[in-house]
Protein backbone atom coordinates (compact mmCIF):
# COMPACT_ATOMS: atom_id res chain seq x y z
CA UNK A 1 0.00 0.00 0.00
CA UNK A 2 2.69 2.06 1.03
CA UNK A 3 4.32 1.60 -2.54
CA UNK A 4 1.27 2.89 -3.99
CA UNK A 5 0.86 5.94 -1.98
CA UNK A 6 5.16 6.61 -2.72
CA UNK A 7 3.35 6.57 -6.81
CA UNK A 8 0.85 8.72 -6.25
CA UNK A 9 2.79 11.37 -4.11
CA UNK A 10 5.89 11.44 -6.57
CA UNK A 11 3.32 11.82 -9.74
CA UNK A 12 1.77 14.78 -8.13
CA UNK A 13 4.96 16.59 -6.95
CA UNK A 14 6.50 15.67 -10.80
CA UNK A 15 3.01 17.41 -12.11
CA UNK A 16 3.70 20.32 -9.82
CA UNK A 17 7.04 20.87 -10.85
CA UNK A 18 6.15 20.72 -14.54
CA UNK A 19 3.22 23.19 -14.24
CA UNK A 20 4.76 26.02 -12.10
CA UNK A 21 7.14 27.30 -14.61
CA UNK A 22 3.86 27.77 -17.26
CA UNK A 23 1.59 28.39 -14.23
CA UNK A 24 3.57 31.43 -12.61
CA UNK A 25 4.75 32.93 -15.84
CA UNK A 26 2.75 34.98 -17.87
CA UNK A 27 3.47 35.23 -21.76
CA UNK A 28 4.39 39.06 -21.48
CA UNK A 29 5.49 41.02 -18.45
CA UNK A 30 8.95 39.47 -18.52
CA UNK A 31 11.76 42.10 -18.25
CA UNK A 32 14.27 41.51 -21.13
CA UNK A 33 16.47 39.93 -18.58
CA UNK A 34 14.78 37.73 -17.65
CA UNK A 35 13.70 36.96 -20.92
CA UNK A 36 17.81 36.97 -22.01
CA UNK A 37 18.34 34.17 -19.38
CA UNK A 38 15.31 32.13 -20.00
CA UNK A 39 16.91 31.69 -23.59
CA UNK A 40 20.29 31.15 -22.25
CA UNK A 41 18.60 27.56 -20.18
CA UNK A 42 18.98 25.34 -23.30
CA UNK A 43 21.99 25.35 -23.67
CA UNK A 44 22.86 25.29 -20.06
CA UNK A 45 21.04 22.49 -19.43
CA UNK A 46 21.15 20.30 -22.98
CA UNK A 47 25.02 20.33 -21.99
CA UNK A 48 24.27 19.37 -18.22
CA UNK A 49 21.88 16.50 -18.81
CA UNK A 50 24.38 14.87 -21.45
CA UNK A 51 27.23 15.30 -18.84
CA UNK A 52 25.43 14.10 -15.97
CA UNK A 53 23.88 11.13 -18.33
CA UNK A 54 27.62 10.68 -19.61
CA UNK A 55 30.17 10.95 -16.51
CA UNK A 56 28.23 9.44 -13.58
CA UNK A 57 27.35 6.26 -12.51
CA UNK A 58 23.99 5.02 -10.82
CA UNK A 59 26.13 5.49 -7.68
CA UNK A 60 26.73 9.79 -8.32
CA UNK A 61 30.13 9.10 -8.58
CA UNK A 62 32.06 10.49 -12.03
CA UNK A 63 33.54 7.86 -14.07
CA UNK A 64 34.81 7.65 -17.88
CA UNK A 65 33.70 4.91 -19.31
CA UNK A 66 32.38 3.14 -22.11
CA UNK A 67 29.74 5.72 -22.16
CA UNK A 68 32.46 8.99 -22.74
CA UNK A 69 34.01 6.81 -25.49
CA UNK A 70 30.51 6.51 -27.31
CA UNK A 71 29.60 10.29 -26.85
CA UNK A 72 33.46 11.31 -27.88
CA UNK A 73 32.44 8.89 -31.55
CA UNK A 74 29.17 11.09 -31.70
CA UNK A 75 30.65 14.22 -30.90
CA UNK A 76 33.36 13.54 -33.53
CA UNK A 77 31.24 12.88 -36.24
CA UNK A 78 28.99 15.63 -35.81
CA UNK A 79 32.06 18.00 -36.23
CA UNK A 80 32.86 16.18 -39.42
CA UNK A 81 29.12 17.17 -40.25
CA UNK A 82 27.89 13.47 -40.30
CA UNK A 83 24.16 12.82 -40.15
CA UNK A 84 22.63 13.37 -36.81
CA UNK A 85 21.62 9.31 -36.84
CA UNK A 86 24.83 8.11 -38.40
CA UNK A 87 26.46 10.17 -35.32
CA UNK A 88 23.70 7.98 -32.40
CA UNK A 89 23.94 4.81 -34.18
CA UNK A 90 28.32 5.48 -34.23
CA UNK A 91 27.71 6.36 -30.06
CA UNK A 92 25.92 3.51 -29.17
CA UNK A 93 28.42 1.01 -31.37
CA UNK A 94 31.85 2.52 -29.83
CA UNK A 95 30.03 2.04 -25.74
CA UNK A 96 28.47 -1.57 -26.72
CA UNK A 97 32.31 -2.37 -28.73
CA UNK A 98 34.08 -1.26 -25.82
CA UNK A 99 32.01 -3.20 -23.33
CA UNK A 100 32.34 -6.04 -25.28
CA UNK A 101 36.16 -5.62 -24.80
CA UNK A 102 36.98 -4.26 -21.65
CA UNK B 1 -4.83 22.93 -29.39
CA UNK B 2 -1.95 22.99 -32.17
CA UNK B 3 -3.47 21.74 -35.67
CA UNK B 4 -3.70 18.06 -36.03
CA UNK B 5 -0.72 18.07 -39.10
CA UNK B 6 1.84 20.02 -36.27
CA UNK B 7 0.94 17.95 -34.13
CA UNK B 8 1.81 14.75 -36.02
CA UNK B 9 4.34 16.43 -37.35
CA UNK B 10 5.68 17.00 -33.87
CA UNK B 11 4.95 13.26 -33.00
CA UNK B 12 7.03 12.28 -36.29
CA UNK B 13 10.54 14.55 -34.93
CA UNK B 14 9.52 12.65 -31.12
CA UNK B 15 9.77 9.43 -33.27
CA UNK B 16 13.56 8.14 -32.95
CA UNK B 17 13.38 8.85 -29.14
CA UNK B 18 10.82 6.27 -28.78
CA UNK B 19 13.20 2.82 -29.33
CA UNK B 20 15.56 4.43 -26.14
CA UNK B 21 12.75 4.89 -24.22
CA UNK B 22 11.28 1.70 -24.59
CA UNK B 23 14.89 0.17 -24.11
CA UNK B 24 15.12 2.06 -20.94
CA UNK B 25 11.27 0.98 -19.76
CA UNK B 26 12.04 -2.67 -20.35
CA UNK B 27 15.31 -1.89 -17.38
CA UNK B 28 12.60 -0.09 -15.43
CA UNK B 29 10.09 -2.62 -15.46
CA UNK B 30 12.69 -5.47 -15.10
CA UNK B 31 13.92 -4.06 -11.97
CA UNK B 32 10.72 -2.83 -10.25
CA UNK B 33 9.26 -6.14 -10.59
CA UNK B 34 12.77 -7.61 -9.19
CA UNK B 35 12.37 -5.23 -6.26
CA UNK B 36 9.13 -6.74 -5.08
CA UNK B 37 6.67 -3.98 -7.06
CA UNK B 38 4.27 -6.81 -8.98
CA UNK B 39 3.37 -6.47 -12.28
CA UNK B 40 1.10 -3.57 -12.08
CA UNK B 41 2.71 -0.83 -9.75
CA UNK B 42 5.88 -0.92 -12.46
CA UNK B 43 3.43 -0.09 -15.62
CA UNK B 44 0.94 2.55 -13.24
CA UNK B 45 4.21 4.35 -12.29
CA UNK B 46 5.14 4.77 -15.73
CA UNK B 47 1.72 5.87 -16.75
CA UNK B 48 1.28 8.25 -13.87
CA UNK B 49 4.85 9.62 -12.89
CA UNK B 50 6.54 9.65 -16.96
CA UNK B 51 9.75 10.39 -15.63
CA UNK B 52 12.41 8.00 -16.22
CA UNK B 53 14.81 9.33 -13.73
CA UNK B 54 12.42 9.93 -10.71
CA UNK B 55 11.04 6.41 -11.32
CA UNK B 56 14.75 5.07 -11.01
CA UNK B 57 15.06 7.26 -8.25
CA UNK B 58 12.26 5.71 -6.39
CA UNK B 59 12.96 2.37 -6.66
CA UNK B 60 16.46 3.12 -6.12
CA UNK B 61 15.64 4.59 -2.68
CA UNK B 62 13.06 2.10 -1.53
CA UNK B 63 15.55 -0.35 -2.44
CA UNK B 64 17.96 0.43 -0.19
CA UNK B 65 15.61 0.85 2.81
CA UNK B 66 14.66 4.43 2.78
CA UNK B 67 11.26 5.72 3.78
CA UNK B 68 8.81 6.50 1.30
CA UNK B 69 8.93 10.23 2.16
CA UNK B 70 12.70 10.02 1.10
CA UNK B 71 11.86 8.35 -2.37
CA UNK B 72 9.14 11.23 -2.76
CA UNK B 73 11.86 13.92 -2.00
CA UNK B 74 14.86 12.16 -4.22
CA UNK B 75 11.70 12.11 -6.88
CA UNK B 76 11.30 15.77 -6.76
CA UNK B 77 15.00 16.99 -6.23
CA UNK B 78 15.73 14.63 -10.00
CA UNK B 79 12.53 16.05 -11.05
CA UNK B 80 13.43 19.74 -10.25
CA UNK B 81 14.63 20.40 -13.39
CA UNK B 82 11.37 20.86 -14.56
CA UNK B 83 11.00 23.97 -12.94
CA UNK B 84 13.86 25.71 -15.29
CA UNK B 85 12.96 23.45 -18.20
CA UNK B 86 9.29 25.21 -17.66
CA UNK B 87 10.13 28.68 -17.14
CA UNK B 88 11.86 28.38 -21.06
CA UNK B 89 9.06 27.34 -22.30
CA UNK B 90 6.14 28.81 -20.34
CA UNK B 91 5.52 31.56 -23.16
CA UNK B 92 5.03 29.35 -25.94
CA UNK B 93 2.23 26.91 -24.39
CA UNK B 94 -1.08 28.77 -24.78
CA UNK B 95 -4.15 30.63 -23.09
CA UNK B 96 -4.61 30.85 -19.29
CA UNK B 97 -2.98 29.45 -16.34
CA UNK B 98 -4.93 26.62 -15.85
CA UNK B 99 -4.11 25.36 -19.67
CA UNK B 100 -0.58 26.13 -19.72
CA UNK B 101 0.13 24.61 -16.52
CA UNK B 102 -1.65 21.00 -18.51
CA UNK B 103 0.03 21.33 -21.84
CA UNK B 104 3.09 21.42 -19.97
CA UNK B 105 2.62 17.60 -18.39
CA UNK B 106 3.66 16.78 -21.96
CA UNK B 107 6.73 18.46 -21.97
CA UNK B 108 9.60 16.10 -21.35
CA UNK B 109 13.32 15.91 -21.57
CA UNK B 110 13.34 14.89 -25.32
CA UNK B 111 10.33 16.95 -26.11
CA UNK B 112 11.77 19.88 -24.83
CA UNK B 113 15.00 19.68 -26.15
CA UNK B 114 13.76 18.35 -29.75
CA UNK B 115 11.36 22.28 -29.84
CA UNK B 116 13.98 24.21 -28.84
CA UNK B 117 14.64 26.45 -31.83
CA UNK B 118 17.43 28.73 -30.00
CA UNK B 119 17.34 32.19 -29.17
CA UNK B 120 14.70 30.99 -26.47
CA UNK B 121 11.78 30.23 -28.89
CA UNK B 122 10.25 26.71 -28.72
CA UNK B 123 8.22 25.34 -31.09
CA UNK B 124 4.58 24.47 -29.49
CA UNK B 125 3.60 22.05 -31.47
CA UNK B 126 7.22 19.36 -30.90
CA UNK B 127 6.58 20.23 -27.43
CA UNK B 128 3.51 18.45 -27.20
CA UNK B 129 3.68 16.12 -30.29
CA UNK B 130 6.58 14.87 -29.63
CA UNK B 131 5.82 13.10 -26.25
CA UNK B 132 3.05 11.00 -28.21
CA UNK B 133 4.95 8.13 -29.43
CA UNK B 134 7.43 8.38 -26.04
CA UNK B 135 4.63 7.81 -24.14
CA UNK B 136 3.51 4.55 -25.38
CA UNK B 137 7.04 3.43 -25.77
CA UNK B 138 7.63 4.25 -21.86
CA UNK B 139 4.79 2.10 -20.93
CA UNK B 140 5.28 -0.41 -23.12
CA UNK B 141 8.70 -0.82 -22.47
CA UNK B 142 7.79 -1.22 -18.74
CA UNK B 143 5.41 -3.88 -19.56
CA UNK B 144 8.14 -5.61 -21.42
CA UNK B 145 10.33 -5.29 -19.13
CA UNK B 146 8.25 -6.64 -16.08
CA UNK B 147 6.92 -9.59 -18.26
CA UNK B 148 10.48 -10.42 -19.04
CA UNK B 149 12.25 -9.49 -15.80
CA UNK B 150 15.46 -10.77 -15.53
CA UNK B 151 15.45 -13.13 -18.75
CA UNK B 152 16.72 -9.94 -20.46
CA UNK B 153 20.29 -9.90 -18.91
CA UNK B 154 22.18 -6.85 -19.16
CA UNK B 155 21.27 -4.75 -21.66
CA UNK B 156 23.46 -1.72 -21.40
CA UNK B 157 25.95 -4.54 -23.48
CA UNK B 158 24.08 -3.12 -26.72
CA UNK B 159 25.22 0.42 -25.41
CA UNK B 160 21.63 1.87 -26.33
CA UNK B 161 21.45 3.68 -22.72
CA UNK B 162 23.92 6.51 -24.77
CA UNK B 163 21.41 6.95 -27.60
CA UNK B 164 19.49 9.70 -25.45
CA UNK B 165 22.75 11.39 -24.42
CA UNK B 166 23.74 11.34 -28.10
CA UNK B 167 20.46 12.60 -29.32
CA UNK B 168 20.56 15.72 -26.74
CA UNK B 169 24.17 16.34 -27.81
CA UNK B 170 22.48 16.54 -31.93
CA UNK B 171 20.56 18.82 -30.02
CA UNK B 172 22.72 20.37 -27.97
CA UNK B 173 24.86 20.94 -31.93
CA UNK B 174 22.63 24.21 -32.78
CA UNK B 175 23.31 26.08 -29.24
CA UNK B 176 27.03 26.02 -29.91
CA UNK B 177 27.08 28.08 -33.28
CA UNK B 178 27.74 31.14 -30.91
CA UNK B 179 30.73 31.97 -28.50
CA UNK B 180 27.79 32.59 -26.00
CA UNK B 181 26.45 29.44 -26.83
CA UNK B 182 29.50 27.71 -26.37
CA UNK B 183 30.40 29.54 -23.16
CA UNK B 184 26.93 28.48 -21.45
CA UNK B 185 27.00 24.54 -22.36
CA UNK B 186 30.38 24.06 -21.33
CA UNK B 187 30.08 26.13 -18.09
CA UNK B 188 26.32 24.37 -17.12
CA UNK B 189 28.22 20.90 -18.02
CA UNK B 190 30.67 21.89 -15.72
CA UNK B 191 28.44 22.66 -13.12
CA UNK B 192 26.92 19.13 -13.17
CA UNK B 193 29.96 17.57 -13.18
CA UNK B 194 31.79 19.00 -10.16
CA UNK B 195 27.65 18.49 -8.31
CA UNK B 196 27.52 15.11 -9.11
CA UNK B 197 29.64 13.67 -6.43
CA UNK B 198 28.58 16.56 -4.10
CA UNK B 199 25.17 17.15 -4.31
CA UNK B 200 22.28 14.46 -4.10
CA UNK B 201 20.38 13.37 -8.10
CA UNK B 202 19.39 16.01 -9.63
CA UNK B 203 20.87 19.11 -7.63
CA UNK B 204 23.80 19.57 -10.47
CA UNK B 205 20.99 19.96 -13.34
CA UNK B 206 19.17 22.21 -11.69
CA UNK B 207 22.17 24.19 -10.46
CA UNK B 208 23.27 24.05 -13.96
CA UNK B 209 20.79 26.52 -15.03
CA UNK B 210 23.27 29.27 -13.22
CA UNK B 211 25.27 29.00 -16.46
CA UNK B 212 22.36 30.89 -18.77
CA UNK B 213 23.16 34.05 -16.45
CA UNK B 214 26.07 34.39 -18.60
CA UNK B 215 23.39 35.65 -21.09
CA UNK B 216 23.68 39.20 -19.49
CA UNK B 217 27.30 39.43 -19.42
CA UNK B 218 27.95 41.66 -21.94
CA UNK B 219 29.00 40.74 -24.96
CA UNK B 220 32.91 40.32 -25.72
Amino acid sequence: MSLWLTLAAVALVSAILKAAGPALVASRGLSPSTQVVFAHLPPALLAALIAVQTFADADERLVVDARALGLAAAAAALTLRAPALLAVALAATVTALTRMLL
Amino acid sequence: MAAMGELLAGARAGLPFALPTFVVGVSFGALAYELGWGAIAPVAASIVVFSASAQFAVASVLAAGGSPGAAVAAAALVNGRYLPMGLAVARWLRGGRLRRALEAQAVVDASWALANRGDGRFDRAVLLGATLPQFPAWVAGTAAGVAAGSAIGDIDRLGLDVVIPAFFLVLLGGELATRRGRAVAALGALIAVLLVPATPAGVPIVAASGAALLGLVARP
